[in-house]
């Protein structure tokens, strides 16, 4: 099982239509290119890590992989099937397969259902036939898992703290056993201790259940402590796909050097000797992305061919891709 | 896995929660609503006007349509409110008790009153979540609709309705129920769009629940608090549009009346020293109004505690 390929996502494009004020109906819509040409693959137990600063397209790509927006090209491949070219109906059983988890823990729960409904709804969708005493025990046993008291069912939402509140949205998509989760910045709206707990939860959970993880954060080490494969995305397109440990080690491209020089080190003297590569610069406008590389109008490698040319997205080793003109 | 003594906590737990069972925001906000009097008092006084028009005719001497020979004609003199003769609140012109008139057009206007407002939340509260879940073309061609049925005006139209169609309490309903709807599916739909991006809605579609499921379940609810606010503020709307109706002498038919045609007998009599006629079904009239008012004030601020 723990070496088959679950996902595959191939050249994966997301765009939207953007139209500014006062522009006639007939005007074309300008497209904005969320996510450009992504591809990876996940097989059973891994754990994807995606980061990136914000409006990036981190997180629509994890929405487009669950079909939450529509992709414009590429394939999501799922066990084998396409999952793009299904429609609503043909796609529910995979549903159930494929589970997720959200940034903001309370706002991800129904406010007017107490937590053992709220547990219990995919469940109730899947299975509507189950007998009310197996769901119940189901929930328990689920709400277990997480490290949550199932006296607690009865309760509701605006009870918990965050960080239980999250431990409810995990216990939701685990209780059809999913096969991958889908997590969008679970940790980013938590207390740092209460951060490590979610994330080293998770990581027992995908040991137990064998579960393939996407984890999306803009928290490097949060990242880099949960993933065994890491994806740095900027401007919609990846510019860097490697091993968790050579991304850290070894880092080929520009920005994602900079990203790893910019986490802090907790330990002063250190981190004040550190080299510190800054980005200068605002994020140029996706609407209206740059020539040729992305990159190249805050990259302090750019040079002539970095504006006519865009960089291919090759490998340096078996597990290591880089999109760069000039990487290390 | 977590909890490492789970046992331990757990016997702890259950001896601190007595039973386990949440509070839910409903039962936050009966709270809430409990606390202000104004809308205390306001239930109150509603209920006992809704009792009083189901109990009153018990103690009624004559009935609403039965006409006191000796009163009629000369209200002035004999029809004034007085135990005695069996006419508690005095008698109308044509010699019938105002008692039993008064609970009549009470049953009558609080039932135009409700049921209009029923009917205008649950059909409002549909197409409104509709338009708004499924956004897009579909929500343009919805609101449109609405914005059409709005620029007509209302009035004109529900006198239009009466005279052609025949004067009855039914035609008075589809009148004021095809219209009042409106106002009831906007605020909806705007509700809506904000509920429609929240994450627990996206959480829903993604494990697959049904777009019809995800309306019932996950929208409505949460619109419950606004739609029940709106609802009670509606009530007194359509009782007023009827008392309106009435008093043009188009609502309901003789013998039945309602708050709006005594009020408007009342008023037309004024000049023959019996204002009884009119203060009667007036006081009724004011504090039933009132009351809805301060319950929709108190339900507001009960369910909306952030926006005070």
């Amino acid at each position: 099982m723990s070496n088959q390929e679950i996902l595959e996502v191939k050249n994966l494009k997301v765009n939207f239509d953007v139209r500014s004020e006062g522009d006639m109906p007939w005007t074309k819509a300008k497209k904005l290119k969320a996510v450009n040409d992504v591809s990876f693959s996940l097989k059973a137990g891994e754990t994807l890590g995606v980061v990136g600063e914000s409006g990036c397209g981190k997180s629509t790509l994890a929405r487009a992989i669950v079909k939450m927006v529509p992709a414009e090209s590429g394939e999501v491949v799922w066990l084998g099937n396409d999952l793009l070219g299904m429609s609503s109906a043909e796609i529910r059983p995979y549903r159930k397969q494929i589970q997720m988890i959200f940034q903001d823990p309370l706002a991800s729960l129904n406010p007017r259902m107490n937590i053992g409904e709220i547990i219990a709804e995919p469940l109730r969708t899947h299975y509507p036939k189950t007998p009310e005493s197996d769901v119940q025990a189901r929930v328990s046993d689920v709400m277990n898992k997480v490290g949550l008291l199932d006296n607690l069912m009865n309760r509701y939402p605006h009870e918990f703290s965050g960080g239980q509140c999250q431990r409810i949205g995990i216990a939701r998509a685990l209780i059809l056993k999913p096969k991958l989760i889908i997590c969008d910045e679970p940790v980013s709206a938590l207390d740092v201790s209460i951060q490590a707990q979610v994330v080293n939860l998770l990581m027992d959970l995908q040991e137990e259940m064998d579960l393939a993880l996407i984890f999306i954060a803009h928290d490097l080490s949060v990242v880099k402590h949960i993933s065994t494969k890491i994806m740095v995305l900027y401007l919609g397109n990846m510019v860097e796909l490697a091993n968790s440990e050579d991304i850290y080690k070894a880092p080929s491209h520009p920005y994602t050097q900079a990203l790893i020089s910019a986490v802090p080190i907790p330990d002063p003297s250190v981190e004040k000797n550190k080299d510190l590569i800054l980005i200068e610069g605002e994020l140029p406008s996706p609407i209206n992305p740059p020539s040729g590389c992305v990159f190249r109008t805050r990259c302090h490698k750019a040079q002539e061919v970095c504006a006519n040319e865009k960089p291919d997205f090759k490998g340096l080793s078996k597990d290591h891709s880089v999109a760069c003109h000039f990487h290390d | 896995m977590i909890v490492g003594k789970k046992g331990k906590i757990k016997k702890m737990a259950e001896n601190l929660s007595e039973s386990g069972a949440g509070r839910s925001l409903w039962k936050d906000a009966r709270m809430r609503f409990m606390q202000n009097k104004a809308a205390t008092i306001s239930l109150f006084i509603l209920l006992s006007i809704v009792l009083f028009s189901f109990i009153g005719p018990y103690f009624a001497v004559w009935s609403y349509e039965q006409i006191d020979w000796n009163a009629m004609g000369s209200a002035a003199r004999v029809g004034m409110p007085s135990i005695e003769s069996g006419h508690f609140f005095g008698t109308d012109d044509l010699g019938r008790d105002l008692y039993s008139r008064v609970i009549q057009g009470t049953q009558i206007s609080l039932m135009v009153g409700v049921l209009g407002a029923t009917v205008a939340v649950i059909v409002g509260t549909l197409y409104g979540a509709t338009s708004g879940y499924l956004g897009g073309r579909t929500d343009q061609i919805m609101m449109r609709i609405v914005d059409i049925l709005m620029s007509i005006p209302y009035m004109f139209v529900l006198i239009l309705l009466l005279v052609v169609f025949g004067r009855s309490i039914g035609m008075l309903f589809i009148g004021i129920g095809l219209l009042s709807w409106l106002d009831m599916s906007r605020i909806v739909r705007g509700q809506t769009l904000n509920l429609k991006n929240k994450e627990f809605i996206e959480a829903a579609r993604v494990t697959g629940v049904s777009d019809f499921k995800i309306i019932t379940r996950h929208i409505v609810p949460n619109l419950l608090g606004i739609v029940a606010v709106y609802a009670t503020l509606l009530v007194p709307g359509i009782i007023l549009a009827e008392s309106f109706i009435s008093f043009l002498g188009l609502g309901v038919q003789e013998p039945s009346t309602s708050w709006g045609a005594l009020i408007k007998e009342g008023a037309g009599t004024i000049s023959y020293d019996t204002e009884w006629q009119l203060l009667f079904p007036l006081a009724f009239f004011v504090v039933s109004l009132f009351c809805f008012y301060f319950i929709g004030d108190g339900l507001r601020d009960a369910l909306d505690p952030k926006e005070r």
